[in-house]
């Protein structure tokens, strides 16, 4: 039987829901900003009206502020939007059980079933942008196709609140001239690769031989091919089944830059001690340490080590992430603004841990005992009520509010 | 012109709450203490709030007589101010 894929996009997701408590601001150029007083201050989202006068995502405030003066900004209010993922969520699940989040903003649903066709898709797809219109205030595009890839493509070509079919009929006319960075998983580095060969629309790519796309880009280029030829066949996956992690990490841009390898070093503490709580809340430990510096021309570059053994400790990974610094030569790049540290390779904590005859498992365990006291001290009287001595050694530190920024990723497609 | 806005007023209800969860608002009390008998709940769906701002679960009712909206978003009343103008 034929799938029936949706796609479905909440178009300009926080600016959206900002504006549902706010009817008065409709029609006004207007985004939600990380604040500027802390330099976080980037457009997380905009609304069309702001767009049109040259507004992006990612943007830096006082650039929109050149772009469009009167702009009306607001900062984010995260608990607003998870209400509002999980509400559109529920209505989707009132279609179907396979209902799959990507990010916060986005659902794939398989409404496949004996009768339904495209059309009846389409149909599902007109009701499903009225009930979000009328029960919620958001808009949201549609995409409906016969694999994942094809429909989150549609709900990328009609936006706000419209529906685009791509069906086996019509696809070669909708989807192959599109630009090939159009495509789920071409990002700049492979389309950059991919312009060398010529190859610039998705037509372009359906077109070539799996065994030359391996040769050129690797496995991801088959994977690449497939999609691009309609051959996508992963599942939507079901409503039940909680999306498994991948990752945990958090970054913070300090108030002002890092200029010392020292100031470095007590923000990556900052940081450190936050993925860290977060993995034993999950109780999770992780093996692959990811390092990301952003310096202050904004130029970012990443690096990633692998340990011998998994962890949940800051004092394990902030000298991994130091080490990285410096067999990368990331210290030229100093002064840095931001640092990222994120931990991938998890696995829960309830496995066995391999002992060692060096006594490093007994120095693991005292420091898995000490960071449950210190994580019981902050639950209970809050973050400041225990911090580490570097806190007084570096002003830096104090600038810094741990745990306040947790990013919320979609999971990785490829997986 | 009337304004197209309005202000979001939060109020009292008195409700009954059913065995199977749903609730029925029966009396309103403005927040100066005025009430208003709720006749009777003529519709309820989810629903925005398009002059005031906001959504929830949208009570419509009748109220001496009149078509009017209630709202309940996460547990609190709440009514479109100009509706109620005297």
């Amino acid at each position: 039987m034929e799938r029936v894929v949706l796609h479905c996009d909440a178009n300009s997701f926080y600016a959206n829901c900002e504006l549902v408590e706010r009817p008065a601001l409709r029609g006004l150029p207007f985004a939600v900003c990380g604040s500027t007083e802390e330099r976080h201050g980037i457009v997380l989202a905009a609304t069309k009206e702001a767009k049109a006068k040259g507004v992006k995502t990612a943007m830096v405030n006082w650039e929109a502020r050149q772009w469009c003066p009167e702009l009306i900004t607001v900062p984010p209010n995260y608990q607003r939007y998870i209400y509002f993922s999980k509400r559109l969520r529920a209505l989707y699940e009132q279609y179907t059980d396979r209902v799959e989040p990507f990010g916060l903003d986005e659902c794939w649903l398989d409404i496949t079933k004996p009768g339904v066709g495209p059309r009846e898709g389409l149909r599902l797809a007109d009701q499903l942008r009225g009930r979000v219109r009328e029960e919620l205030g958001l808009t949201i595009s549609v995409g409906i196709s016969f694999n994942k890839v094809f429909a989150k493509l549609g709900s990328d070509l009609r936006k706000p609140d419209a529906s685009t079919l791509i069906s086996r009929g019509n696809f070669r006319q909708k989807v192959w001239p599109l630009p090939v960075g159009k495509l789920l998983g071409v990002g700049e580095r492979v389309r950059h690769n991919l312009a060398k060969r010529n190859i610039r629309t998705i037509g372009d790519l359906a077109i070539q031989s799996p065994q030359q796309m391996e040769a050129w880009i690797g496995k991801m280029g088959i994977t690449l091919q497939r999609f691009a030829a309609g051959e996508d066949t992963s599942p939507v996956s079901r409503a039940t089944e909680e999306a498994e992690v991948k990752s945990v990490g958090n970054s913070i841009t300090s108030p002002q830059d890092m200029h010392t390898l020292k100031d470095a070093h007590c923000v990556l503490y900052a940081v450190a001690d936050s993925v860290a709580s977060r993995l034993r809340e999950m109780e999770m430990r992780g093996k692959c340490v990811s390092l990301m510096v952003r310096d202050a021309e904004m130029r970012c570059f990443s690096a990633q080590k692998t340990l011998d053994h998994y962890t949940a400790q800051a004092e394990e990974m902030v000298p991994v992430a130091m080490e990285l610094i410096k067999a990368k030569g990331l210290e030229r790049h100093l002064p840095y603004r931001s640092l990222g540290l994120s931990m991938e390779m998890l696995q829960t904590d309830r496995q066995p841990v391999q002992t060692d005859m060096l006594g490093r498992s007994s120095r693991l365990e005292k420091l898995e005992r000490l960071s449950q006291a210190v994580d019981e001290i902050h639950l209970r009287f809050g973050v400041r009520a225990i911090e580490r001595g570097l806190a007084l050694a570096n002003p830096i530190y104090n600038t810094i509010i741990p745990r306040a920024d947790h990013l919320v990723h979609p999971d990785g497609f490829m997986k | 012109m009337r304004e197209r806005y309005s202000d979001k007023i939060y109020v009292s209800v008195v409700a009954l709450t059913r065995p199977d969860g749903s609730v029925i608002p029966l009396q309103l009390i403005w927040p100066d203490g005025r009430q208003w008998e709720i006749d009777r709940v003529l519709d309820v769906r989810p629903g925005v709030a398009r002059k005031a701002g906001g959504e929830g679960m949208r009570y419509l009712c009748r109220i001496s007589g009149q078509q009017r909206e209630l709202w309940c978003s996460q547990g609190q009343w709440f009514v479109e101010g100009e509706d109620f103008k005297d």
